[in-house]
């Protein structure tokens, strides 16, 4: 049974009974959406959090590198990739966490895969996902999100761009990885809990907005009105999904709410995920603090690998989902 | 004693300055706090993700911000 009957139940009842709005009515469907989505997503979005902020507590960092320093191609990348949702790491710590890969040895693609695969496979992207389409097209998501991060850094690995690292990096000497102390199951249960508290905290405006968006468009606009622009007969609707998608970067929680109307209103699939990954995975703002350690080229790199595997993705995508 | 903030001043960075203040004045003891921003001074301390801590040169944690009590905790305990 659907753990969220109930949810349903009350928002009917809210819709129909309380405000006495008509099932058939634009508005009565519009606020009944609302009504049901809002309270599931911040649920969701609640649990998931602590859960994987639990899961994180025993991934620090310092551990990855170990795992993989010294690995090696293809092996290395997988590992790479399903260590990089699982690492807890904020894009201000991009820059010693990349330095740290390389100077204990992680190859360069392998560290690639790493930081391709942590924003992109992003824990708020699935659990909407979960909460909107299920959890055939959340799982789609991290597959794909694994497949791009796991080729990208095998690419970037065989193309052998060693010397498109700033020099500096090579130069510094890292300190030995001191032994942070375990922590405790009290301080791993109180750091989750505020984890939920951070995360909710800073997305739930973007949520509320984009289902609202999202409530206003199912109820308003006819079902495959958007078909004709952006449905599977339009070669060119992945790769502007994407170009749109990439300054987007801080409302991905707001996004896919809306993405899910937009599948509903004749976006296909592969059009509207590819879009979403843009979003996720490819941000202005980590491109920024990434040119720290990168030369421009190697960024130029990093983005054109990335776009290419989501475009890819998007057209599997089209081609096979209907 | 001295008590380093590593980090590249990103917010959680900031947080954990504000945590590491409030914490000293909390215990009234005779504690310097410094921000460290250099990448090569962080990179030096074995630290790969921020922010973290260091309480007269030892890593005491890294890549989260804590609550108010385990800052004070670990104060303590480096006295």
């Amino acid at each position: 049974m659907d753990p969220f009957y109930p949810l349903q139940l009350l928002a009917d009842w809210l819709t129909y009974t309380v405000f006495g709005l008509a099932p058939a009515s634009k508005l009565g469907s519009s606020l009944d959406f609302f009504l049901f989505d809002m309270p599931k997503v911040l649920i969701l979005l609640a649990v998931v959090i602590f859960l994987v902020a639990i899961v994180r507590s025993f991934f620090p960092p310092e551990k990855t590198r170990k795992y993989l320093s010294h690995s090696r191609l293809y092996a290395g990348n997988v590992a790479a990739a399903l260590l990089g949702i699982v690492t807890p790491f904020c894009s201000c710590s991009a820059v010693p966490l990349f330095i740290g890969f390389v100077e204990s040895g992680v190859p360069l693609g392998v560290t690639f895969s790493f930081l391709v695969a942590s924003p992109m496979i992003n824990e708020v992207a699935v659990i909407l996902l979960y909460g909107l389409f299920g959890w055939r097209i959340a799982a789609l998501y991290i597959g794909s999100g694994l497949a791009i991060a796991i080729t990208s850094g095998i690419v970037i690995g065989k193309l052998g761009l060693e010397s498109w690292v700033e020099e500096y990096v090579y130069q510094i000497r890292m300190g030995e990885a001191a032994d942070v102390p375990e922590q405790t199951w009290q301080e791993r249960l109180s750091y989750a809990t505020g984890y939920v508290k951070e995360i909710v905290g800073k997305v739930w405006p973007y949520v509320v907005v984009g289902i609202g968006v999202g409530a206003v468009m199912h109820g308003y606009i006819p079902a495959d009105a958007l078909a004709r622009y952006a449905g599977p007969g339009n070669p060119f609707a992945v790769p502007v999904a994407i170009l749109i998608g990439v300054p987007l970067y801080s409302n991905a929680a707001g996004v896919i709410p809306l993405v899910s109307v937009l599948t509903e209103k004749g976006v296909s699939m592969g059009t509207a995920l590819a879009f979403m990954m843009a979003v996720v995975g490819l941000s202005l703002p980590e491109a920024i603090i990434l040119r720290k350690v990168l030369k421009p080229k190697l960024i130029a790199v990093y983005f054109g690998v990335n776009a290419v595997g989501i475009m890819i993705i998007g057209y599997l995508f089209n081609a096979v989902l209907h | 004693m001295i008590v380093k903030v590593l980090g590249s001043g990103c917010m959680n960075c900031q947080k954990l300055k504000a945590l590491a203040e409030k914490a000293v004045q909390q215990l009234g003891i005779d504690a310097q706090i410094v921000e460290v921003k250099d990448i090569q001074e962080i990179m030096a301390h074995g630290v790969m993700a921020t922010p973290a801590l260091v309480v007269d040169e030892q890593l005491r944690l890294a890549g989260r911000v804590p609550s108010l009590d385990e800052v004070v905790r670990i104060l303590q305990k480096a006295q």
